[in-house]
């Protein structure tokens, strides 16, 4: 009897319509966001986020009335990131609906407003999203540094020691740690890279980016350590249900919900 | 027509609250407020919260509602949550210590750092996060229709440490065993979120929607 690992499904979203790429290109369309998460929540998800991938901001207002539609209509816990630039930009999405922001580019470019969120929000409300690539050769020692601007922009900032230092009773109440090397690749997490940060921070960690089978969810906790797993196209193209993922996951002998 | 106060003090979020209320809530009126007038004028009330100990009672005090729930635990049929469950004890360990509301003797304890997992051996991360069973220990009509060890969701780094056991209405386990409902009388409090815990948090704030407060 103990608490249960998480599956978390996760929606991105372009102008309001949910679309899952492969490697950043060939973006397919997936769907109503509201429909696919009334859909998730009934397959018996943990939880639910939703990345805000529209380019030009004149378009945010749309992930608002997302929010504010779905928060209505599925009761369990919604994290929403993508253009967190500010504390209004979290105060807006939290009044829309949202339990949990997820922050990136903007902690990196401004790390207090991590702080200050958590001051002013709860540390429990604000995740640190992380995208993160090994930056060392086959066979050396393996470490990792933060990506921004969705894997593009290197920032020279160790992974482990930016989790660490930005997460706690006056940071981030949990981790999002996105591996880009494996993000849409289908090869299964980076259990090195999630082990590495799980073991080094206090709070919870979302392993995500790879998620081909079931297996693969499995191995972020057994091997990774993570305390919650986030997987997106393997449920959009209804390759496999949230519930027969924790199934599986039963299966394995992990706690379950 | 019936109404539900849902007490704002500026600490969280209380949309999520609220829909949930009026998801289950039938006809009834559901309204987010702080005004001690409108409080005091519903038929029952919940009190949610989330963040610090010292932040919620120092607005709770400035807003003058802390005399408003003193005031209405003593009659209406009354809902805590999460941190709404914290501040309604003596004392918390949080923010080097800060004075409850004293509606509930006993202090507020934090989790000891690290806790492992008796299966796994990991050490168990704090904020204590996600889906948990809860251990019914007394009958309540709150908990009528939901199953025994229920999962319900759980984010907290603190838990309420009562003084009186009998006012204790289930238990959960994370590292060690700790209460997450306290029940008296008219008034009953959870330190899970049920507007956030699907079906059985549904379940359990419909139950609330339709008590009169006798036990």
């Amino acid at each position: 009897m103990s608490l249960a690992k998480r599956i978390i499904p996760c929606l991105d979203v372009d102008r309001g319509r949910v679309v899952k790429g492969v490697k950043f290109v060939g973006i397919r369309d997936a769907g109503d966001p509201i429909e696919i998460a009334k859909r998730y929540n009934e397959q018996g998800a943990d939880e639910l986020v939703f990345l805000d991938i529209t380019a030009s901001s004149d378009q945010r207002d749309t992930m608002v009335y997302v929010v504010e539609q779905v928060a209505a209509q599925v009761f369990i816990p919604l994290t929403v990131g993508g253009g967190i630039r500010s504390v209004a930009d979290i105060r807006r999405m939290l009044n829309a609906g949202a339990d949990k922001v997820a922050i990136n580019t903007a902690a990196i470019q401004n790390p207090e407003l991590v702080k200050e969120a958590a001051a002013r929000f709860g540390s429990q409300c604000i995740v640190l999203a992380i995208d993160a690539k090994r930056v060392t050769s086959e066979g050396a020692p393996p470490r990792w540094e933060v990506f921004t601007h969705g894997g593009r922009k290197g920032t020279g900032i160790d992974v482990v020691q930016w989790a660490k230092q930005m997460s706690g009773q006056e940071g981030a109440g949990e981790i999002l740690l996105t591996s880009m090397d494996r993000d849409g690749t289908r090869d299964g997490f980076d259990l090195a890279l999630t082990r590495a940060v799980s073991e080094a921070v206090s709070v919870p960690v979302i392993a995500s980016g790879g998620v081909g089978n079931l297996g693969h969810l499995a191995d972020g906790v057994t091997l990774g350590k993570a305390d919650a797993v986030l997987a997106a196209s393997i449920f959009h193209f209804c390759e496999y249900s949230v519930a027969q993922a924790k199934h599986y996951m039963a299966q394995k002998g992990i706690e379950v919900r | 027509m019936a109404s539900i106060a849902v007490i704002d003090y500026g600490m969280g979020n209380l949309r999520s609250v609220a829909k949930a209320l009026e998801h289950v809530a039938g006809s009834a009126k559901v309204e987010v407020t702080s005004s001690a007038e409108r409080i005091m004028q519903a038929d029952r009330i919940v009190f949610p919260g989330q963040g610090a100990a010292r932040d919620c009672m120092a607005e709770l005090q400035r807003l003058g509602l802390d005399k408003v729930v003193k005031e209405v635990v003593r009659s209406k049929p009354f809902l805590g949550i999460c941190m709404g469950l914290q501040v309604l004890l003596d004392t918390s360990e949080e923010n080097d210590g800060v004075q409850g509301l004293g509606v509930f003797s006993g202090p507020v304890r934090r989790f000891p750092p690290g806790m492992r997992d008796a299966q796994t051996g990991d050490v168990l991360k704090i904020p204590h996060m996600g889906w948990n069973q809860v251990h019914q220990a007394t009958a309540h009509p709150l908990w009528q229709g939901i199953a025994q060890d229920s999962r319900f969701y759980f984010v907290h780094s603190y838990y309420v440490d009562p003084a009186d056991t009998t006012q204790i209405a289930a238990t959960a386990q994370y590292g060690v065993g700790f209460v997450c409902a306290m029940a008296r009388r008219n008034v009953f409090a959870v330190q899970f979120h049920p507007e956030k815990s699907h079906q059985a948090g549904l379940a359990l704030l419909a139950n609330f929607v339709g008590w009169d407060g006798n036990v």
